[in-house]
């Protein structure tokens, strides 16, 4: 098909939807390398988050989008044997110094994980446990803090008369958004969605979408999922990877209506392989 | 269209889709050939087949649409298989107006009960058909085979038939000025003649569609236009 398009005297065209006009960047990579040991898993990734913008990470399993998002908060610090080099700015901070106080970071940079992860403690002192690391808040200001951090995971209404019930006593659903809540609590400026929903059944799921798209009015979402449809229905920007490389940037509009790379289009209609 | 998809009934799925509009196609072609001729041979049983035909074109639009949309319920289609289903809707849309407008042709010819018969001006609807019949089939090829050079000739080719439409409509003014008796048949004549260049223009609609499908994006050019309406205001000479 591709061979097509240059045979044409082109008229001229314009996208299907208008661009989305471009946010400061908030998180900035700069040829990105990481290694698993000798396996050399991000190959000279540049991309840029933007500021209170959603952006989604799609691929087949193993092409790196996991990895790129432990390196955001790094995650990855937790392992022998793996380094990343390159540049990973977030706003002017370096991400990759190694003298970086990491609980700041990741204070900055908060992470939701594809399984519900609840402390086994109360509700309430799931949210509270976190903010504590930080900072030292009277009991009153705490009670203030834990209802609007659970009324931005969307789970007030819920839990509000059994904030003292286990957090393990949730709903799947339920437990994703108070890990959600958890996360929100501490004021983060970045928040990681590494396969959100994909425990979740669809009600659950819609929710946590919501939120997302809620989330993204204050704060620069990265989210990684293997759901298409999720990709397009809550991201303003999309990467699509491949074997470790960054294969298409784009809008998100753009890329799932027509994309520029044709692994991208093999990809995404389900041609892979 | 590139390799395979991983699940072989979306294939399929998309496969009957092209079939169907294919199918489509070929009777609306029929249709305004038969029309047409049903015309010039003052044949009504013939335009009456025509307009019986037409409701086999819009069950056929209608199958196309419900099978478009149950496959994009059931395979949430992306990029150029989304663009695909697109595309075959909006042909079918223009195909069941080209059927529309031949129907309309067809119940015109029992209305044209009359011995004038200029000749001249029959040729002249007769070739702009020929055109406008080549336009549909080779916009229809180019559907069926992604031929993207192919709609774009199509697609620029419209301005022959708009210019014959012009001096046909300038033709059956001077008839019906020399005659008043002639004026019902010179005006059925005239929504003949811009009922073809309707489907000329339905011709085009298509060819933009093959190019949305193939490119992702729409044509903002121009179109070349022969059309030069100022005939309308020509003024008897009294």
């Amino acid at each position: 098909m591709s061979e097509m398009s240059v045979s044409v005297s082109a008229p001229s065209v314009h996208p299907g939807s208008q661009p989305l006009p471009e946010a400061p960047a908030k998180v900035t990579a700069r040829n990105l390398n990481f290694y698993y040991g000798d396996h050399h898993a991000l190959k000279n990734i540049n991309l840029a988050l933007g500021t209170n913008r959603v952006t989604a990470f799609i691929g087949p399993s193993g092409c790196g989008k996991s990895t790129l998002l432990r390196i955001f908060n790094r995650m990855y610090d937790l392992y022998p044997g793996q380094r990343a080099d390159g540049q990973l700015l977030l706003d002017h901070t370096n991400i990759l110094d190694p003298k970086l106080d990491l609980n700041l970071l990741r204070a900055r940079v908060g992470m939701v994980f594809q399984k519900p992860t609840p402390f086994p403690m109360t509700i309430y002192e799931n949210i509270a446990f976190g903010i504590r690391l930080y900072e030292k808040i009277s009991k009153s200001e705490m009670d203030d803090r834990v209802e609007k951090a659970l009324r931005g995971g969307a789970l007030w209404n819920e839990v509000k008369d059994k904030l003292n019930a286990s957090g393990l006593s949730l709903s799947g659903g339920q437990q994703q958004r108070l890990c959600i809540a958890r996360t929100v609590a501490v004021r983060p400026e970045v928040i990681l969605f590494d396969e959100p929903c994909s425990a979740l059944d669809p009600i659950s799921t819609a929710k946590v979408e919501e939120l997302i798209q809620e989330l993204s009015e204050n704060y620069t979402i990265a989210i990684v999922t293997h759901n298409m449809q999720q990709a397009a229905r809550v991201s303003d920007k999309t990467a699509f990877m491949y074997l470790g490389e960054l294969i298409e940037f784009d809008d998100t509009s753009k890329i799932f209506t027509s994309p520029s790379d044709r692994r991208t289009q093999d990809y995404i209609t389900g041609r892979f392989g | 269209m590139g390799s395979e998809h991983t699940v072989k009934a979306f294939d399929s799925d998309l496969q009957e889709l092209t079939r169907l509009v294919a199918e489509m196609g070929g009777i609306a072609e029929r249709m305004i050939v038969d029309s047409v001729d049903a015309l010039i041979r003052r044949d009504v049983a013939l335009g009456q087949r025509v307009v019986a035909t037409d409701v086999e074109l819009d069950a056929l639009q209608k199958r196309i649409e419900e099978r478009a949309v149950l496959t994009i319920a059931r395979r949430q289609p992306m990029a150029v298989d989304l663009r695909e289903i697109v595309g075959a809707m909006r042909v079918a849309t223009d195909l069941e107006r080209i059927g529309d407008l031949a129907k309309n042709m067809g119940k015109r010819v029992a209305a044209l009960e009359t011995d004038f018969h200029p000749l001249k001006l029959f040729r002249g609807l007769e070739h702009m058909t020929d055109l406008v019949q080549q336009q549909v089939k080779s916009v229809l090829d180019a559907y069926a085979a992604h031929d993207l050079p192919a709609a774009m000739a199509v697609w620029k080719g419209d301005e022959e038939v708009d210019a014959i439409c012009t001096s046909l409509f300038r033709e059956l003014l001077t008839y019906m000025m020399e005659d008043p008796r002639n004026i019902s048949f010179c005006i059925h004549l005239m929504f003949c003649a811009k009922n073809i260049e309707r489907i000329g223009d339905h011709a085009t609609n298509i060819a933009e569609t093959v190019f949305y499908m193939i490119e992702g994006q729409a044509i903002t050019d121009k179109r070349p236009k022969g059309d030069m309406t100022t005939f309308a205001t020509t003024v008897p000479n009294t």
